[in-house]
């Protein structure tokens, strides 16, 4: 695999797994397009520039680890490792038919790639935990990304996690908020307000930056700056666009959980230069 | 003639000397407890490991899901606390992160049952069992004393997959010996009879005992089968039984909805049906008191099995069945 150091190339590539989400969730016919689109400028920088991984080799012992807590992104994920190679990308169409690894949610047991089984939000932190606790005791150096989203944040779960992460001081966990401002039922603010968001995880001990998370450098120099933290774990609040790069999905919460049709789709791949 | 009661160690004991065992033998073993690792006993590996012991806090959600991740890189995590927190509480945790992925996470509560005593209902687990067998591919265990709960602790470190064992806080009737051995899955024939098989498991195997005593005085000759794995079940031994017998008492310390009861009935009504009668907790919440008075009080002690044993002596008779 070969990584992207200039940030046109790992736009081009953001752009490109952006299309293929919207291939996946057209075909499927259901599925979770805007917290899918908003992660995907995050995950691009992680699988193609900062993370250490082999797909020829998915369960080498020194890769860097990620779990995706927010489950229902999976079409981004899935996208994310057929493009690095971990599986041929014509199976991304696929996705939630009867028999495919390229599950609803994210199973761990039938995908290579894949660090965890989720989709009941509130739990992957802990396992980010756990996967932290085993490097220290391995004596090994990888990082383990967590990637959470705003409603998850409601969970009562997240917040032993952060106390927990923070205990431990487990400095190569690194948390990458994708706070797109929307949950199923509406926006975080009007559901359940998490803010001041920052200044709750500083709370609980961790390092925080908060960052333009469709701005690649921004993504690049944030990733970096965890990487180097000391004395505990970092969160990466990202402001993000829910459906971000198809104008009529962003901000527009009624694509939290519904595919496009036909029609849309073509749309919506036009839109992100679909040749 | 009753038989001799000789109390041994607790359950919850055994767990901690055999987590010990295992600690000096395997390096992968790991140990997590929500605060209560006096009361499970997990604090004897805390002292000997400290650097494989994580005291998380109040927090069994996210202790389950640390363990998770410890077993997804190869750990075999051990995670404790009392069997109503830690199940009640975490159901989720367990099926999301662990039963679903199917990883090798090893769960054993203490405080099991109504024996945990003077702290009363909240305290008490009586649903644990139901919750965990309805976690497809979880081991679900209570073994009946000291010796049972130290070899099946060992037995599940070497057994590939998630692992429920429930332990108790008194100190328990000793049932066997030091050489007895045991294995997963596998129940335990303790006493043999043709007239009706007496099934249980944890504290209940003892009042079994003594009950085919009683019965014995009566004239009534029973088994006795200590069915300490409820899930996966012993098939062949129960089919085996109700072909001899063709009556059961099912006998748990345990809310009749969703034990050990049930899943006995469950194979044999499919397989071989028999009457059966069903020694537990009646769809009740119990109360403070002393371990032994809750369990006379609440209908487990062996003058109820022997009731109940002849109750269903009376329906085999009806049913015109030898």
């Amino acid at each position: 695999m070969q990584k992207l150091v200039n940030i046109p190339d790992l736009c081009a590539k953001a752009l490109e797994m952006r299309r293929e989400i919207i291939r996946m969730l057209g075909e499927a016919g259901s599925g979770h397009p805007g917290g899918s689109l908003s992660c995907a400028d995050l995950l691009t920088a992680l699988y193609f520039n900062v993370m250490r991984h082999d797909p020829e080799n998915p369960k080498w012992s020194d890769r860097d680890r990620l779990v995706l807590s927010k489950g229902h992104g999976a079409p981004a994920l899935y996208a994310a490792l057929a493009l690095c190679g971990y599986f041929p990308k014509k199976e991304l169409v696929t996705l939630r038919q009867l028999g495919s690894p390229l599950q609803g949610h994210p199973d761990m047991r039938k995908l290579p790639g894949l660090e965890a089984s989720t989709g009941s939000l509130g739990q992957g932190l802990s396992i980010g935990i756990g996967i932290a606790l085993a490097q220290i005791l391995d004596k090994k150096d990888y990082r383990t990304y967590v990637m959470i989203s705003d409603g998850e944040c409601n969970e009562g779960q997240i917040w032993e996690a952060a106390a927990s992460a923070a205990h431990f001081k487990l400095n190569h966990l690194i948390g990458i908020l994708d706070y797109n401002k929307y949950q199923l039922d509406g926006a975080v603010q009007d559901i359940l307000n998490m803010e001041p968001m920052a200044q709750k995880w500083e709370s609980f001990g961790w390092n925080v930056c908060e960052i333009d998370g469709h701005n690649m450098v921004e993504i690049l120099e944030a990733l970096e700056w965890a990487g180097k933290q000391a004395g505990g774990p970092s969160m990466i609040i990202a402001h993000t666009v829910k459906g971000k790069g198809v104008s009529f999905m962003e901000n527009n919460n009624d694509f939290h959980g519904v595919a496009p049709t036909k029609e849309e789709t073509a749309r919506a791949l036009r839109e992100l230069g679909e040749k | 003639m009753a038989i001799e009661k000789k109390l041994g160690a607790a359950t919850r004991d055994a767990y901690g000397k055999a987590l010990i065992q295992l600690g000096k033998t395997n390096p992968d073993i790991v140990v997590l407890d929500a605060d209560l690792s006096k009361s499970t006993k997990t604090a004897l590996f805390g002292r000997q490991f400290p650097d494989r012991f994580f005291d998380m806090g109040i927090q069994e959600a996210n202790m389950v899901g640390v363990a998770a991740g410890l077993a997804s890189q190869g750990k075999i995590p051990f995670v404790s606390s009392f069997a109503c927190f830690l199940i009640c509480k975490t159901h989720d945790q367990l099926r999301m992160s662990v039963a679903f992925p199917e990883l090798n996470v090893k769960v054993v509560t203490s405080h099991g049952g109504i024996s945990v005593g003077e702290d009363g209902a909240s305290q008490q687990s009586i649903e644990d069992i139901a919750l965990v067998c309805t976690l497809p591919g979880f081991v679900v265990m209570i073994p009946a004393d000291q010796y049972a709960a130290e070899k099946l602790v060992l037995r599940s470190a070497e057994w590939k997959g998630p692992v429920y064992i429930r332990t108790g806080r008194p100190k328990a009737p000793i049932v066997y010996s030091e050489n007895d051995s045991f294995q997963i899955g596998k129940g335990v024939r303790l006493r043999e009879g043709t007239d009706v098989t007496l099934v249980a498991n944890g504290l209940q195997v003892f009042e079994a005992l003594c009950a085919h005593e009683a019965l014995k005085e009566k004239g009534i000759r029973s088994s006795v089968v200590d069915l300490h794995t409820i899930k996966p079940l012993d098939q062949t031994l129960l089919l085996e039984e109700a072909k001899r017998t063709g009556a059961f008492v099912i006998c748990e310390e345990h809310q009749i909805w969703g034990g050990l009861g049930s899943a006995v009935s469950t194979a044999l009504s499919k397989e071989y049906p028999v009457p059966m009668e069903f020694v537990a907790i009646q769809d009740t919440y119990a109360e403070s008191g002393k371990p032994d008075e809750l369990l006379e009080k609440y209908g487990l002690t062996s003058p109820y099995i022997v009731k109940a044993a002849e109750r269903v002596l009376a329906k085999k008779a009806q049913l015109g069945r030898v």
